[in-house]
């Protein structure tokens, strides 16, 4: 039999997630994915993965894992704190960007994210699971993908494809820093809102509210005031889109979002931005920085770049 | 055709096709919509049609805004033999305890029930998009004289099933979902399968659609099939 995890907690949202879906925003289903794709990346490179296997991405809380049947070697990517219980011995603090190999009736404990929101779980071989419409990824809201498009919930078993790999010992060092500025593009209706307010998304601090999961992170701030109309008709959306609704407050969409919506766009994060702007928790400060198109792709050539160089050490 | 195209962020094309929103305009836009998707275009990861744009999003890896507006600049619309394009019936029960919005609708648009329902029943409709929530999909136009804003206030949990209106066009709660839209009644029959691999939604843009009014003893027995 093949080696599984018995799910003791399940976390807070804890879901199976690849490189996310493609191609059926038209019929609504949105693109989800790991939510950092770097952190995702590096997951799965650590314990000799393809960069399409899935991931268990969990978020703040993770989940309490117990190994059964057979070894599994593991990494944890993010900023997490974690625990390895050994079934005879003491429990050892957990290190990120580290290799273990753990064996039958080791608990993984996944306390918390320190400071970020998202951390990911790779196991060598891969988890046992099936494609939905191309993709590994679930999406709750949908019912689809993973886990029959549930999160995983206590009494779960989480079986592992068999792996032939031997452990190897692996780790990098990186640090997931914070970003002081989002840097954003302007959207199709930047220029519905008044002149003050788009002074004031540029100058002011905005705050990321507890209204905010995988589909979007609402912010408060100053309001955002639109001159023109505060309906507009549906149309297409995509992930990193700002949209403001009546009330002023903006709303980033993020990777299992809507895929059509009415509110005005007046602005969209830059691609290179992305995993930073979803690793920040509730309370985090927010501040805009406007570029031109032709600047977000210099620095996402650079971004991606630095994600090569980091997969290259390993 | 295609006014303008212009960059949403750095990864995806925004086609506008002007302001207006009728049948002409939208069949336009799914006319590019499925020749973009045969064109089969490396890097472009979705593509999204609505009422009047159409926003093509792409993988920054590979390719980028101008090379790929170049692209679909070029695109010649040829007139797409659609000998597909069938009328999907959907049955709707509109008893009083799926029927959430009726009386605000007949006291707002000052019609009875029935009369609100006479117009908006044995109609063909046109699909104009599907999406927001997976399946959900927009149809239009209903009669000039049973149009209405959406409420005030939002629903927090609109029950799956759900046959709204809302200005000129209806839609279809796929799943319990928030939502505004004033709901006339609900449908038994499935319009998002996730089990139906070749095709999960029934009903998809450019589609025709037709309802028609059923008892609450024809949805029990739809519903338990």
């Amino acid at each position: 039999m093949n080696s599984f995890f018995e799910v003791l907690r399940g976390g807070i949202n804890s879901t199976f997630q690849d490189l996310g879906r493609r191609n059926y925003y038209h019929i609504g289903l949105p693109f989800s994915g790991a939510m950092d794709t770097r952190n995702f990346l590096i997951s799965n490179a650590l314990v000799g993965n393809d960069k399409e296997d899935a991931c268990l991405e969990f978020a703040y809380q993770g989940p309490l894992l117990k190994v059964k049947n057979n070894s599994i070697n593991i990494v944890i990517t993010g900023d997490v704190n974690f625990t390895i219980k050994k079934s005879l011995s003491e429990k050892v603090e957990g290190q990120c960007y580290k290799t273990y190999l753990l064996d039958k009736n080791d608990e993984l404990d996944l306390i918390s994210t320190n400071n970020s929101v998202y951390g990911y779980l790779a196991v060598s071989g891969g988890f046992k699971l099936e494609k939905y419409l191309g993709s590994y990824s679930t999406t709750t809201r949908a019912g689809i993908g993973s886990n029959n498009g549930n999160k995983i919930n206590p009494k779960e078993k989480l079986f592992l494809n068999k792996s032939n790999k031997k452990f190897l010992n692996k780790k990098i060092s990186y640090i997931n820093s914070k970003i002081e500025f989002i840097r954003i593009i302007k959207g199709t209706n930047y220029n519905y809102f008044s002149d003050s307010s788009k002074s004031d998304l540029l100058k002011k601090e905005f705050t990321v509210t507890k209204l905010t999961d995988r589909m979007g992170m609402r912010l408060e701030g100053p309001k955002l005031k639109n001159n023109y109309k505060s309906n507009i008709k549906s149309e297409g959306l995509i992930k990193g889109v700002i949209q403001v609704p009546t009330d002023g407050n903006p709303i980033i969409m993020l990777s299992d979002h809507g895929t059509i919506g009415g509110y005005p766009k007046i602005g969209v994060v830059i691609s290179a931005d992305y995993d930073k702007l979803v690793q920040l928790p509730p309370n985090s400060k927010i501040k805009f920085k406007l570029i031109e198109l032709s600047e977000a792709e210099k620095i996402y050539k650079f971004y991606n770049l630095e994600t090569e160089n980091l997969l290259n050490q390993i | 055709m295609i006014k303008n195209i212009s960059n949403l962020g750095d990864a995806a094309l925004y086609c506008d096709f002007g302001d207006e929103v009728n049948k002409d305009v939208n069949s336009n836009v799914i006319k590019y919509f499925k020749l973009i998707r045969e064109k089969n275009i490396k890097g472009i990861t979705n593509i999204t049609p609505s009422y009047n744009k159409l926003i093509v999003s792409f993988d920054l890896n590979l390719t980028s805004f101008l090379e790929l507006k170049e692209k679909i600049i070029n695109i010649k619309l040829t007139n797409i033999l659609d000998n597909k394009v069938k009328t999907i019936k959907i049955p709707v029960c509109c008893d009083d305890e799926f029927a959430l919005d009726i009386e605000r609708l007949t006291k707002k648009l000052n019609l009875s029930k029935k009369e609100i329902l006479d117009k908006y029943f044995d109609k063909e409709y046109f699909c104009y998009m599907t999406g927001f929530i997976a399946g959900m999909p927009f149809m239009g136009d209903i009669d000039e004289k049973i149009q209405l804003n959406r409420l005030e206030t939002p629903r927090l949990k609109v029950p799956k099933g759900s046959v709204g209106i809302t200005e000129q066009f209806s839609n279809i709660y796929t799943f319990e979902s928030p939502g505004g839209w004033n709901i006339i009644g609900n449908t038994p029959i499935k319009v998002f399968d996730k089990l139906n691999l070749e095709k999960p939604t029934l009903i998809n843009p450019g589609d025709k659609v037709l309802f028609y009014e059923i008892s609450k003893k024809e949805f029990l027995n739809l519903n338990n099939e």
